[in-house]
């Protein structure tokens, strides 16, 4: 056990502050408040930066424009990212999760054609998996794709696709095969979002913004030749996908988290309760000092999950841990900051008399979706119970 | 950065487990319980002779020499096995105090017949007042002679020396001492007995000042942690065996969601908890600037998931749970037990609270 960054992860690490420093860009406050639909174009600018610099997709392969970063590495980039402050990149599901797939289960000619474009956030990619009736039991999907001479004809619908309104390609998971078992019937396409037939329509979600979209597909006319993997077996693609999602990204989440908690303890010191500042209350202060703790044993998971995938090369079914405990501390840091602000909490952005320009109230919202997205919080614990623990399948 | 384990944090770590799952097996850990004192000589000596005994303290003085993280892995087993007895009384506890106060004379006549097996020891800390705050201390020490009374002093009957904690110092008194009388208290562990230690005008000898007690509670504070995290590990896996065997309505009860879901939650709890513990064990080997504070983490999320674990290892057992014939509640005397030593979770919370909220006063006045 050595919690010290070795020589190379230091030089990583300050080559990329130093980057940062002088690249983040310095008007980023104006836009950060902005809808998404305006500050587009910023954001894509940025990530063409970051492109340019070398620091897009660190964890790719150094052949397909990445660093070969070591989990590690990655784990550094995103903490120096959230410390620097750093705009988001508009290409997110390209860089993180769509390219990894396509580099291993894509054709050189599919890596060739959609890899550099990922990169330089030109095509921005979105994920079709979702459906109304197949959420956590994704594999239970029913958009279907047809082979029809050269083309696939693709009708059904999907739901929470994120940039779905922004998206120019959308990796698709649609049903080849009915008649098989439903996880043997799959096959994933890379889907043109301007084909004739393609709807999007935006979703709105409890806190009225729409960070999702549903798709529609009617008789949408895909080539056979934009099949990602082997027909049939979009299973193991897509799952391949999904566990991307549950990789390095997290390693910026306790950074995130401890903004909040630090601002909270600010705003404690001038908050009053029981006619003393709330930093003076007994039950607030355990509060906070329990919720700062638990920030930290995230990042001591992580910490030990990095640790582990290094040694062991492959993502395990551990991650889940770090989905439960993330996701539902979350909720727990949005409730304290609620009990904290008291009748303030509610205030929205735009009240003059809101604090923190109505983020306390958006999070608090926001986070219900937390242990929703990327896996419930019911699915992570099946997945524990099974894989983890060699309990048997409950469904 | 690498937190894992090295090979030979790993080999100490299964040696530990082989060894104590062969030297105290359940049979023999639930035969000390019975004892009056859950102590056993030959048991002891081979502790010593694996070198346990001495594994952190220096090789001068007949230790093995280890670090932080090493103990935080013996006592996880120690943990799991419900390991009874003296062993954190005397090594974790007073060989820490001694290793920080004493001088190297008192290291000498003190510390190196523990690190070899030839003695046991502990630490008389609580009053009445049972506080774990160190200012709370009343007894003192008059020209070297104590008189009043230390509570829940764990394993007392079998130490050969009992280390005190005073207003004005920590002192040593000998068993035999004048004026020195033990007696039993009833604890709900029962792997770890404690007693009332009373001075009548006893003679003590002083070991040195409280400035360096700090450092050797926080060893043993997170040790005891490490302790909780072997418990509950056993208690988890004894209880996904039950969940995976133990059949009703033509199934094993492990498939139920119910049930299954607070396997999950057992298994998020442990390695939470482990997590907590081994960064604990590194920032004190380090002396990182946040060792206290990891320190309380440890013990403050270690104390809530033992005592969450065994609530639902027990409920998961049914009526098999609530039986004295299964070893759990045993475990789960343990845990509460530990729970409350060195400072049960609301102790810490408001030691990090003052850590984390106090200083960010400070610096927001100062600015």
């Amino acid at each position: 056990m050595d919690l010290n960054l070795t020589a190379e992860e230091l030089a990583f690490r300050d080559e990329l502050r130093a980057w940062l420093s002088v690249n983040v860009p310095k008007d980023w406050n104006d836009w950060r408040e902005k809808p998404l639909e305006e500050s587009f174009p910023y954001l894509r600018a940025w990530q063409r930066k970051l492109h340019e610099g070398g620091w897009a997709a660190v964890s790719w392969p150094r052949e397909y424009g990445g660093r070969s970063a070591t989990l590690m590495q990655q784990a550094l980039f995103w903490e120096e990212m959230a410390r620097a402050d750093a705009p988001s990149m508009v290409n997110a599901l390209g860089l993180g999760l769509i390219g990894p797939t396509i580099i291993a289960c894509g054709t050189e000619a599919q890596k060739k054609r959609y890899i550099p474009k990922i990169l330089s956030a030109e095509e921005i990619w979105c994920q079709g998996f979702s459906e109304p009736n197949a959420g956590s039991d994704l594999a239970g999907l029913q958009t279907e794709a047809r082979l029809d001479g050269g083309h696939y004809i693709v009708n059904g619908q999907k739901v929470w696709t994120s940039y779905g309104s922004f998206g120019d390609w959308c990796e698709l998971v649609v049903r080849t095969d009915s008649s098989v078992a439903k996880h043997k019937g799959l096959t994933v396409l890379l889907v043109d979002m301007k084909s004739p037939g393609v709807e999007v329509r935006p979703l709105r979600q409890m806190t009225g913004e729409s960070e999702f979209s549903e798709l529609f597909f009617r008789d949408v006319r895909v080539p056979a030749e934009n099949t990602l993997g082997k027909v049939n077996d979009g299973w193991n693609v897509a799952m391949s996908t999904l566990m991307y999602e549950r990789g390095s990204y997290g390693a910026r989440l306790h950074l995130i988290f401890k903004r909040f908690i630090t601002r909270l303890i600010e705003l404690s010191h001038t908050v009053h309760r029981n006619g003393r500042p709330a930093a003076e209350d007994p039950l607030i202060r355990q509060k906070l000092a329990q919720c700062s703790a638990e920030i930290e044993i995230m990042r001591f998971n992580q910490m030990r999950a990095f640790s582990r995938i290094t040694a062991t090369g492959v993502p395990g079914p551990e991650g889940s841990i770090q989905k439960i405990f993330w996701s539902e501390l979350n909720q727990r840091l949005q409730q304290i900051a609620q009990e904290l602000l008291g009748s303030y909490g509610q205030l929205m952005a735009g009240d003059p008399r809101s604090i923190d320009n109505g983020i306390w109230s958006y999070a608090y919202l926001r986070t219900r979706g937390n242990t929703i997205e990327a896996g419930t919080s019911e699915v992570q614990r099946n997945i524990i119970g099974h894989f983890v623990l060699g309990l048997p399948r409950s469904y | 950065m690498q937190f894992g384990l090295t090979e030979s944090q790993e080999f100490l770590k299964n040696s530990a487990r082989k060894f104590f799952a062969g030297e105290c097996p359940s049979t023999e850990m639930r035969r000390l319980t019975e004892t009056d004192t859950a102590y056993d000589a030959a048991l002891w000596s081979k502790l010593a002779d694996q070198g346990y005994t001495g594994i952190i303290f220096p090789e001068e003085y007949a230790g093995v020499g280890l670090g932080k993280v090493e103990l935080m892995l013996l006592m996880e087993e120690a943990g799991r096995a419900l390991l009874p007895g003296p062993f954190f009384s005397t090594v974790v506890l007073a060989g820490s105090v001694l290793d920080a106060v004493g001088t190297p004379e008192h290291k000498k006549k003190y510390l190196e017949p523990i690190c070899k097996g030839e003695v046991r020891s502990t630490v008389a800390i609580l009053e009445s007042g049972a506080t774990w705050n160190p200012r709370d201390v009343q007894l003192n020490a008059v020209n070297g002679k104590l008189t009043g009374e230390k509570l829940f002093v764990s394993d007392a009957a079998i130490a050969e020396f009992v280390i005190v904690v005073a207003r004005n110092g920590i002192f040593l008194v000998h068993s035999k001492a004048r004026g020195l009388k033990i007696s039993p208290m009833s604890g709900m562990d029962l792997t770890r007995k404690l007693y009332v230690v009373e001075f009548n005008n006893t003679p003590a000898e002083e070991l040195g000042s409280s400035a360096n007690l700090a450092r050797a509670f926080d060893i043993a504070t997170a040790a005891l942690a490490a302790e909780l995290v072997g418990g509950m590990q056993r208690t988890l896996d004894v209880t996904i065996e039950y969940a995976k065997t133990r059949k009703q309505f033509g199934k094993p009860i492990g498939m139920f969601q119910a049930v299954q879901h607070q396997c999950a939650d057992m298994y998020l709890e442990t390695e939470s908890s482990r997590s907590a513990v081994y960064y604990a064990g590194w920032a004190l080997e380090e002396n990182a600037p946040d060792a206290t504070t990891a320190v309380s983490i440890a013990k403050m999320y270690c104390g809530d998931a033992a005592r969450s674990v065994g609530n639902r290892g027990i409920q998961i057992h049914g009526g098999m749970g609530f039986t004295w014939e299964n070893d759990l509640h045993l475990y789960y005397r343990r845990a509460k037990a530990s729970e409350t030593a060195f400072g049960d979770a609301t102790f810490h919370r408001e030691r990090i609270a003052s850590i984390v909220i106090d200083s960010s006063r400070v610096s927001a006045k100062g600015v």
